[in-house]
């Protein structure tokens, strides 16, 4: 058996450097003669700008909008109906259009004397209204954002049709509002770039956390207006990516351009406070829904309105649409049902522009939906778990081709609800909730299912017309002299543990141990193509890719060895790291030697049989495959201060074949502490002007290990039929399920003083408001009724 | 993020302190620990030309018992009071407040009297002092005066340090054998700043008892009324008044934040009860 092949707990190749610290993150390069730059960002929200004046002595060290001849803005255009674009300038031209907004950059020795320079920079604004809400973009009462727009709206469309005999025919309808609260996304490491002129190879040498450095080689040279060839994207060890670096970013354009123009090496490293503010770039959605049900729960139709509040600009190259458009495709979630209507509306706002995080709008309409079914079942007096299993796409109907045609290639989605619910021990919490806390807890249990479109390809980017359609990923493998393995991919190693599964995936086909095979990633010179790492696709991607090229050299090696082994190719088994024939057996090592340094003991040939091999890979289905999982939740609020705490959470999740057991966990607990922290924490506030009102960590709370409860994590293993070795993506998933999880488990906890919480974070303040408001309508209420006293009665 | 460019003095003791302080004016800031002042000057929110390190000075680190008190010096950090490294005038309650305070990092290196000094609302010990009725002890050139605990705040980071002067010392009345405290703080997170606190110190022998907001936007708030019934009547009698009491002091805030402060008080009222 292959001990390193994949379905080994391989222990990952990247941690030894990663936990002694040895790695090298982009604050690690040092280059002689850099510079640091930092930016004079915008005060306000919206404003004009009237003029710069630049300290007398520092022109050369000053850089505004006027002095970046040849640069162009950034312009990510969408084909989907009705979508506006908008140009952004990395400094901004003219007018400002969120607070952070880089307006100059100075140059200096070093980060404090750069910071020196911009206190001395004077900028002349012209405060214009802030359009902060999407309310604010809909009434297109305050100034607009880009000016040649009608309005403030970057999309506005509907899909699906009315179901008026839906209306008439069902026997619930459930009516609720939800909103996610505006986030951060906090990578451990924030974003970073060093960039220097090599004058031997004549090239621009960008260092950049990034997890698409092919993606932002193409976006440079588009902004520079240079040819690709000139510029060389290398990632160096990236501290979290989550989306965050997954768009081409004003800086990264602005220290390219320097380095460029003035042959020298800059660098810019984001500081928490720039990320806390300027970051503030996702999740804010606004949901209006109305789902109609049979009397036993049993889904008949959504009818629903999707807002999510976009910022400023089009962030290149997912676009200003794609999130809303991810979460109008996405809303009907992992159930089947008939009618679906969306009315999907992406806001202009003056706010940092909206970048898709870990997830990408399905954290949002999970907790939509999953609030909703829950909604559902209370409306027709049963268990959320039994409506909500009844609704699910059952097993026997796959594959399954949705109400919004999403494609699900395989699994047991009921089955992981059960097994889930199993594991959550939900009849004992049910027991205990008879009984009441001695400390005057409630106690609540809790459920959220969830899809998770992974590695989805060339047809569904398309269909959203990006500037940049992601098709074949590229990998190259190579024999060594030494016979060990290099294998060369285009995605970016971002914490994900991706070079240890793609070794794993070299190692099943080739025999060869994981300790013999490097990996190198993310460079846009020594390594093949690739479009990056994101929507959960590394694994399927870059690991087609390199199973298809470790497939092609393990051809290659066959061919050569059986002229070493006497026999047929077909005849030569690659097992326990040799090279086994009929009648003998041939290290690598020894095949190897053959190639490079004895050529004389292979026959000639016109070297087409070398042992080097590159694979281009996409699925035979390139629409997605659809990871799945259910999250279950016990909590208990504590009615007086509103405060949640997290008691027991279990995940039953299938990411169909599983590469590394220890990985997968990885992504699923990691991925839940971030939902943890949208569910519970995380809000970036901004005051009536578009001021953000928390930016420090001591003001914007992110979930800490005391908060993360221990999470279990149980694997179901359904192969899909679309890809090699019927891998899944699984990236995201963690990050989905939690607010509607936690969120479905407080509502269970507060059902019986009658309040239900509707937005997130739940905030300890937030729920406390929600339950003193409840308790002051009950007091107006019962002048009136004496049935809601009754009930009163009973809550209290 | 770095700090406007300054230049650093440590002082070999507390006269040394006000002698760096008066020669630099309003330029100079002492600092501590450095868990506040350090990311106010990341953040460039404090600008001062010269800092005076108070934290090698080592008459501000003694500690002097005396009969009815003791005098803790001012850059005694909080994990030497969560160890036990320093003698507790208060039957555990500096230990207890000390451990619950932000995360362990920051007990290493913050003081207490750097705390005090600084006079953030939301932080630990300014509120556990004014429970305590603590007195301190300010150097100038002048020489040294007190202000009790009770007055020293006067606003949000607002306090009665005069230019010059440094606070050098805490005095911490002893309480006496039977005396009972409870003290009960809310945060979100298990290690962020408190979002409401409720203090209660009740020393019957010495004829003491007061019962605290803390964690407010303004100083700290001490309940007269609720001080009274539980001296007079008893920790139910206490309980019962709270949320009348804590409603007249914050009229202005919202229904939420008066239940919460209520709440605080009533539990540290709580533990004043389990301890009988």
């Amino acid at each position: 058996m292959n001990k390193t092949g994949i379905g080994q707990r391989v222990r990952r190749l990247e941690d030894p450097r990663l936990v002694h610290g040895k790695s090298r993150y982009i604050g690690d390069i040092k280059v002689a003669g850099m510079r640091d730059v930092a930016f004079l960002r915008s005060p306000l929200a919206h404003a004009l700008i009237k003029g710069v004046k630049k300290p007398a002595g520092y022109e050369n060290q000053v850089i505004c909008a006027e002095d970046l001849n040849g640069v162009r803005p950034i312009r990510a255009e969408s084909t989907l109906p009705s979508f506006r674009n908008s140009e952004q300038w990395p400094l901004a031209k003219e007018k400002v259009r969120f607070a952070g907004e880089p307006i100059v950059m100075c140059i200096a020795r070093n980060r404090a004397e750069a910071e020196d320079l911009v206190e001395l920079v004077e900028v002349d604004l012209e405060a214009l209204s802030p359009v902060i809400t999407p309310d604010q973009a809909k009434d297109n009462k305050g100034d607009r954002l880009h000016e040649h727009w009608p309005d403030n709206m970057f999309l506005d469309f509907t899909i699906g049709k009315d179901m008026p005999d839906i209306r008439d025919r069902a026997d619930v309808v459930v009516k609720r509002e939800y909103d996610t609260g505006r986030q951060v996304m906090n990578p451990m490491e924030g974003k970073g770039v060093v960039a220097w002129w090599d004058s031997q190879a004549e090239q621009l040498i960008v260092n950049t956390s990034t997890q698409v450095p092919h993606l932002i080689r193409s976006g440079l040279a588009d902004c520079l207006g240079l040819s690709p060839d000139l510029v060389r994207v290398i990632t160096p060890e990236v501290g979290g990516g989550f989306g965050y670096k997954c768009v081409l970013q004003p800086e990264e354009i602005l220290v390219a351009w320097l380095a460029y123009e003035r042959r020298g090496a800059f660098r810019w490293l984001e500081d928490r406070r720039e990320h806390l503010t300027a970051g503030a770039n996702t999740r804010e959605h606004h949901y209006s829904v109305t789902a109609y049900a049979d009397k036993r729960g049993r889904l008949l139709g959504l009818d629903a309105e999707v807002t999510v509040n976009v910022g400023a600009y089009s962030v290149w190259p997912f676009t200003a649409g794609l999130e809303a458009a991810q979460a109008g495709g996405n809303l009907p979630g992992p159930y089947a049902f008939d009618h679906y209507r969306c009315h999907v509306m992406a806001t202009a706002s003056n706010k940092p522009p909206f970048t898709p995080y870990r997830g990408v709008a399905r954290p949002g309409v999970c907790f939509a939906m999953e609030l909703t079914i829950d909604a559902i079942a209370r409306a027709v007096g049963r268990e959320a778990w039994e409506v909500r299993a009844e609704n699910l796409v059952p097993a026997a109907s796959m594959p399954y081709q949705n109400v919004t045609n999403k494609q699900y290639d395989s699994g047991n989605y009921p089955e992981s609800l059960r097994l889930a619910k199993d594991a959550i021990r939900f009849d004992e919490v049910r027991q205990r909730q008879k009984t009441p806390e001695p400390d005057g807890r409630l106690i609540g249990v809790g459920f959220a299912t969830f899809t998770e479109q992974s590695a989805h390809g060339t047809q569904v980017f398309a269909q959203w017309g990006l500037p940049l359609v992601p098709g074949y990923d590229e990998a190259r493998i190579k024999l060594t002299p030494d016979g060990g393995v290099e294998v060369a991919a285009g995605i970016a190693n971002i914490g994900q543990g991706i070079q240890t599964t793609l070794a794993q995936i070299a190692s099943e086909i080739l025999s060869i141990p994981t300790d013999r095979i490097r990996v190198s990633l993310g460079d846009t010179t020594t390594t093949p193509f690739s479009t990056g790492a994101y929507a959960s696709r590394g694994i399927v991607m870059s690991g087609g890719a390199v199973s298809r090229a470790a497939e092609g050299l393990a051809e290659r090696i066959r061919t050569l060895a059986a002229h070493r082994l006497e026999c047929n190719a077909s005849e030569i088994r690659l097992e326990d790291g040799e090279i086994h024939g009929p009648n003998g057996t041939l290290g690598f090592n020894e095949l190897a030697i053959s190639w490079y340094r004895r050529p004389d003991q292979l026959p000639a040939g016109d070297g087409n049989t070398g042992l080097e091999y590159t694979a281009f890979y996409k699925p035979r289905v390139d629409t997605g495959v659809f990871s799945y999982a259910t999250h279950a939740v016990v909590v208990s609020v504590d009615p007086q201060t509103g405060k949640t705490e997290l008691l027991d959470y279990a995940i039953t999740e299938d990411c169909g074949r599983i590469v590394n057991p220890m990985i997968v966990d990885g992504q699923a607990i990691g991925g839940t502490a971030q939902g943890i922290g949208s569910a519970l924490y995380e809000e970036v506030i901004y005051d009536e002007r578009g001021q953000p009102l928390n930016s420090t960590l001591a003001d914007y709370h992110l979930p800490g290990a005391a908060e993360v409860p221990h999470i279990r994590v149980q694997h179901m293993e359904t192969l899909s039929p679309h890809t090699a070795h019927g891998i899944k993506g699984v990236g995201e998933g963690g990050a989905i399920a939690p607010g509607g999880a936690v969120i479905n488990a407080i509502n269970d906890a507060l059902s019986a003083m009658g309040v239900e919480i509707s937005r997130i974070p739940a905030t300890a303040d937030h729920v406390l408001q929600a339950i003193e408001r409840r308790k002051t309508q009950k007091t107006l209420t019962s002048q009136h009724s004496s049935e809601e006293q009754q009930n009163e009665a009973r809550a209290v | 993020m770095k700090p406007v460019r300054f230049d650093y003095v440590a002082a070999r003791d507390s006269a040394e302190a006000v002698q760096l302080l008066r020669q630099h004016g309003d330029e100079a800031k002492c600092i501590a620990g450095g868990q506040s002042l350090g990311p106010m000057l990341n953040l460039r929110l404090a600008r001062p030309s010269v800092l005076v390190d108070l934290h090698r000075a080592e008459d501000l680190r003694l500690t002097e018992q005396r009969s009815d008190s003791i005098v803790y010096g001012s850059t005694q950090r909080h994990a030497e009071f969560e160890d036990g490294l320093v003698p507790d005038a208060t039957n555990g309650l500096l230990r207890t407040v000390a451990s619950r305070l932000a995360y362990r990092a920051i007990r290493n290196r913050g003081t207490l009297g750097g705390s005090i000094a600084h006079a953030d609302p939301a932080a630990d010990w300014i509120g556990v002092m004014v429970g305590l009725d603590a007195t301190y002890r300010l150097l100038g050139a002048d020489g040294l005066r007190e202000v009790s605990s009770t007055e020293f705040m006067s606003a949000a980071f607002m306090t009665r340090l005069g230019a010059g002067e440094i606070l050098c010392g805490i005095s911490v009345p002893r309480l006496s054998k039977a005396a009972r405290w409870g003290y009960y703080r809310y945060s979100r997170k298990s290690s962020g700043f408190s979002e409401a606190t409720g203090i209660v110190v009740a020393d019957p022998e010495r004829g003491y008892c007061r019962v605290v907001l803390g964690a407010l936007d303004i100083p700290p708030v001490a309940l007269e009324q609720v001080a009274n019934a539980l001296a007079e009547k008893g920790v139910d009698e206490a309980i019962a008044c709270t949320g009348e009491a804590v409603n007249e002091m914050l009229a202005g805030y919202s229904d939420a934040k008066r239940q919460l402060f209520t709440v605080v008080v009533r539990r540290a009222l709580e533990q004043i009860g389990e301890k009988q």
